[in-house]
C-alpha cells in the first residue's frame, strides 16, 4: 500500500491511529469543545486562570479575529496583494505572541500576521509584505520579531542561531519559531530541530498543524504517529496540544519557554488546529475538502470556546463582550481607513539596502531608474 | 561567557594591532592567521562548521582556533549545511559576526536556499535593520585529485545572486587581507578558497595594506593583451605571460580577486591599454562568470578591441574523475592557443 492508497477513513496522520480519532484522545487540553474544563484535562498554572489574565488573553483572541477578518475584507477589495488567513488559528496566534517576554524573539511565517498584531506591531507595518509595498514593514529589532518567512521552515535555523547567540552571551532570551504542518517535511525543519537539541539552544518550535499545506492534507505529509512524535528523534520534549484551547496552549508554551530560558533546551509543540479559510484568497478550498469538515471545526472555534468558559465562570457578560467587540471594530476601522489609500513607494529603496554602500554598478542603475521616473512624471505633467 | 553587542554595525576596534611580521607561510596558514587575528580583534567573530573544531578543518585552515579561543568561539556543528548557514544568519541577527566553513564546494549546495533567500536579502527586506555580516568560506576548484563532488567551481551560481559579495584570493597576501576584509565587511561574503593553492608558499608581510573588497589587481603589466583571471587561474595566467614572451607577446595579467563587486574600472582600463582580452577560469564556460566579464569588456571597450574577447574555461561537462581532470582544466597551452588566436585577429 502506498501513502496515496490510504482508506478515506484515515484522514489524519497514521492509519494506525485512524480507529481512535486523532482529535478526541490525544492532544493536551484544558477546555473541551464547549468551553468547559475537560475531564482528565491538564491542570494549567494558577496564574493562567487569573481573571484579569484570562480577559487579556480573550481580548488578544478577539483582536486576532478582528485583524484577520478585516485583512480578508481588504484583500477581497484589492487593497492587499494576497492574504493567507489564520482564521480558526487565533488561539495559536494570540498565545505565540503572549507567551513571550519583551527580550524574546518571534520567528513568524506569512500566515502569522495576526500574531504580529497581538505582539503590538502596527497593522499597516505588519501588512506591508502582503500589501506588496515592501518586504518587511516593521523594525525586527524593535519588535524582536524576524521578518515573516515565506520559504517553508527556512526561518527555523535562524531561530536556532539567534537562540544560540543569546545562550553564548548569557542572555535570558528565547526564540519562538512558528511553523505549519507542511513545513515539518522540509529539510530545514529537521536541521533546525537537530541543531537546537545538540546545542541545547533556548528555542521553541510551535507547529500549527492546521491540517493542510495548501491542498495537501496531513496524511500525505507524514507517516508519523503525530508531528510531536518527531521530537523523540531529536532528543527533545514533544508535546501535542489542542490548538484551539488557548489556556492549554499558554500552559504548554509557558512550560517550554521557561525550560528553554532555564537552560533546559528546545521543545517541539504540535498545536492541533484547522485552517478555516482557503490557503489564500487566490485558493479554492472546495476543490479538495468538504464543507462538512469545515463545519466540524467551526464548532470548535477557539474564540467562542474561551468566551463560553469566561461566561460560565462569571468573568464575561454581554456588556463586557460588546465592549470588547467594539474595541475590535475600532481597530478594524482604523486598518480599513489606513489601508484604503494607495501606499507610497520609493524606487530608490530598491537600491539603497542591497549592500551597506551601493556598488558603482548599483549607483548607475539607481540613477537610471530615478531618471526614468523623472521622465515619466514630466510626461504626465506635460499631458495633463 | 563572552559579551555580545546587539548592534552588528557598531565597530569594535582591535585589542592590539597586528604584529609586524614577515614570514614565509602557506596560503592555508595565511587564512588561519587571518581568522585568528580577526577573532582576537573582535569577540563577536566566531567560526563554526563541520570538523573545524578539534580537527582544525580538513584543510587545517581553522587549526588551533578552538584550543586558543574556546569552544564558544570555534566549534563543530552537526553535518547540515543549510542548518549551518541558517544558524549563522540567526546569530548575525543577534549581532554576532559568524564565519562558517562549507567543507567542500559541492557540499555547500544544501545551503543554497539560505544563501539566496535569506543571507542575500535580509538587509534589503528589512531596509537595513538586519545586516548580515556573515562569511561563508568554501574551498573550491579541482586539480587536487579529488573524487566526484570535491572539485566544483560554483562561483557563478553565487555571483548571480544580488546582495552577496564574492571574492577569491590568488596570493598569500590576498588570502590574509581579503579574509580580514570579508570578516570586517557589514555585508555577506562568499569566500572561495582555491584548494589547489592551499599549499603554495610566500612571504606574508604583516600588517597587510588592506583595501576595500571590490578592487582587482594588475599582477603583471603588459602592452599586447589582458589575461583576466581569478583564484587558481591567476598562476596559470602569469605562467602563460612568461611563455608568451618567447613569442614576442607582452601580456598583462589582471587578478579580479573580487567577482562581486566587480572592478569595471581596473578591467576596462587594462583592456583600453592592450586592446585584447581573454578570460580564464576553471568553471564550465557556458553561462559562466567569464561570459559576464566578456560582456562587460565588450560594452566598455568595443571600439578599442582588436579581437573578440575570448574565454579559456573548464569544459561544459560534469567535473571529471581525477584521472581525467587534466583534460578539463585550463592550462598554459590552452591559454597560449587563445593568445595566438587573439593576436592573429
Amino acid at each position: 500500500m502506498t501513502l496515496l492508497d490510504l482508506p478515506p477513513a484515515a484522514t489524519r496522520g497514521n492509519p494506525a491511529t485512524a480507529a481512535a480519532p486523532y482529535w478526541d484522545t490525544d492532544p493536551l487540553r484544558y477546555l473541551d469543545e464547549h468551553g468547559a474544563p475537560a475531564e482528565g484535562g491538564l491542570r494549567p498554572a494558577e496564574e493562567l486562570l487569573d481573571p484579569e489574565r484570562l480577559l487579556a488573553v480573550y481580548r488578544a483572541l478577539r483582536l486576532a479575529r478582528a485583524f484577520d477578518t478585516e485583512a480578508t475584507n481588504l484583500v477581497m477589495q484589492g487593497h492587499l496583494a494576497v492574504y493567507p488567513s489564520s482564521r480558526g488559528q487565533e488561539a495559536c496566534q494570540a498565545a505565540a505572541a503572549l507567551c513571550l517576554e519583551p527580550q524574546d524573539w518571534l520567528f513568524p511565517t506569512y500566515r502569522d500576521t495576526a500574531a504580529l498584531a497581538v505582539r503590538g506591531i502596527d497593522p499597516v507595518e505588519a501588512l506591508t509584505l502582503l500589501r506588496g509595498s515592501w518586504h518587511c514593514g516593521y523594525d525586527p529589532k524593535r519588535w524582536r520579531t524576524a521578518p515573516q518567512c515565506t520559504p517553508l521552515a527556512t526561518q527555523a535555523p535562524h531561530a536556532v542561531g539567534l537562540a544560540l547567540a543569546a545562550k553564548l552571551a548569557g542572555d535570558p532570551v528565547v526564540a519562538l519559531c512558528l511553523l505549519g504542518d507542511g513545513a515539518t517535511s522540509e529539510g530545514d525543519f529537521h536541521e533546525a530541530c537537530n541543531s537546537a537539541a545538540v546545542y541545547q539552544a533556548p528555542a521553541v518550535f510551535l507547529v500549527q498543524n492546521n491540517q493542510y499545506a495548501i491542498s495537501v492534507p496531513l496524511r500525505k505529509q507524514t507517516h508519523a504517529l503525530s508531528l510531536a512524535h518527531k521530537a523523540v528523534g531529536y532528543g527533545m520534549p514533544g508535546v501535542r496540544v489542542d490548538g484551539n484551547d488557548v489556556i492549554a496552549l499558554m500552559h504548554v508554551l509557558g512550560e517550554a519557554t521557561r525550560r528553554a530560558r532555564e537552560g533546559g533546551g528546545p521543545t517541539l509543540i504540535e498545536a492541533v488546529t484547522y485552517r478555516v479559510r482557503a490557503h489564500t484568497n487566490a485558493d479554492d478550498a472546495a476543490r479538495y475538502r468538504d464543507q462538512a469538515e469545515v463545519d466540524l471545526w467551526l464548532a470548535r472555534d477557539p474564540v467562542d470556546r474561551l468566551a463560553r468558559y469566561l461566561t460560565a465562570t462569571g468573568r464575561l457578560d454581554d456588556g463586557l463582550d460588546a465592549a470588547i467587540a467594539a474595541e475590535g471594530e475600532k481597530y478594524a476601522a482604523a486598518m480599513r481607513e489606513r489601508l484604503n489609500v494607495e501606499p507610497q513607494v520609493e524606487p530608490a529603496d530598491m537600491f539603497d539596502h542591497v549592500f551597506a554602500s551601493p556598488t558603482p554598478q548599483l549607483r548607475a542603475q539607481r540613477a537610471a531608474v530615478l531618471r526614468e521616473r523623472e521622465l515619466e512624471e514630466a510626461a504626465r505633467e506635460g499631458g495633463a | 561567557m563572552m559579551a555580545v553587542a546587539t548592534d552588528a554595525s557598531a565597530p569594535r576596534p582591535a585589542k592590539a594591532p597586528n604584529a609586524v611580521s614577515n614570514t614565509t607561510v602557506t596560503f592555508a596558514k595565511a587564512l588561519n592567521q587571518a581568522l585568528a587575528d580577526a577573532m582576537s580583534a573582535d569577540e563577536r567573530v566566531l567560526v563554526f562548521g563541520e570538523d573545524v573544531g578539534e580537527l582544525g578543518g580538513v584543510f587545517r585552515v581553522t587549526d588551533g582556533l578552538a584550543a586558543r579561543f574556546g569552544e564558544n568561539r570555534c566549534f563543530d556543528t552537526p553535518l547540515a549545511e543549510a542548518g549551518i548557514l541558517g544558524t549563522a544568519i540567526g546569530m548575525a541577527m543577534y549581532g554576532l559576526r559568524p564565519v562558517v566553513e562549507m567543507q567542500f564546494d559541492a557540499f555547500a549546495y544544501p545551503a543554497f536556499e539560505q544563501l539566496v533567500s535569506h543571507l542575500a536579502k535580509m538587509r534589503n527586506r528589512t531596509r537595513g535593520a538586519l545586516p548580515m555580516p556573515v562569511v561563508i568560506r568554501i574551498p573550491y576548484g579541482g586539480g587536487i585529485g579529488g573524487v566526484e563532488h570535491h572539485s566544483d567551481s560554483s562561483e557563478a551560481y553565487v555571483a548571480h545572486t544580488p546582495g552577496i559579495q564574492v571574492v577569491t584570493p590568488a596570493t598569500v597576501d590576498d588570502a590574509y587581507w581579503l579574509l580580514r576584509s570579508a570578516i570586517a565587511s557589514p555585508d555577506p561574503v562568499v569566500f572561495f578558497e582555491p584548494k589547489r593553492l592551499y599549499w603554495t608558499k610566500a612571504k606574508l608581510s604583516l600588517p597587510v595594506t588592506t583595501g576595500p573588497i571590490g578592487t582587482a589587481a594588475v599582477r603583471r603589466p603588459g602592452r599586447d593583451l589582458t589575461l583576466i583571471a581569478y583564484g587558481q587561474t591567476v598562476p596559470i595566467a602569469l605562467e602563460t605571460a612568461e611563455h608568451a614572451r618567447e613569442y614576442g607577446y607582452d601580456l598583462e595579467v589582471v587578478d579580479l580577486r573580487s567577482l562581486v563587486p566587480f572592478d569595471d574600472a581596473t578591467v576596462a582600463a587594462s583592456v583600453e591599454r592592450t586592446g585584447r582580452a581573454i578570460v580564464v577560469h576553471e568553471a564550465a564556460g557556458f553561462a559562466g562568470f567569464g561570459a559576464e566579464v566578456a560582456a562587460r569588456v565588450s560594452e566598455r571597450c568595443f571600439y578599442r578591441l582588436e579581437a573578440p574577447v575570448l574565454r579559456v574555461t573548464g569544459l561544459d561537462i560534469p567535473y571529471p574523475p581525477p584521472k581525467l581532470e587534466h583534460w578539463h582544466l585550463p592550462n598554459v597551452d590552452r591559454v597560449l592557443d587563445a593568445v595566438e588566436r587573439a593576436m592573429a585577429a
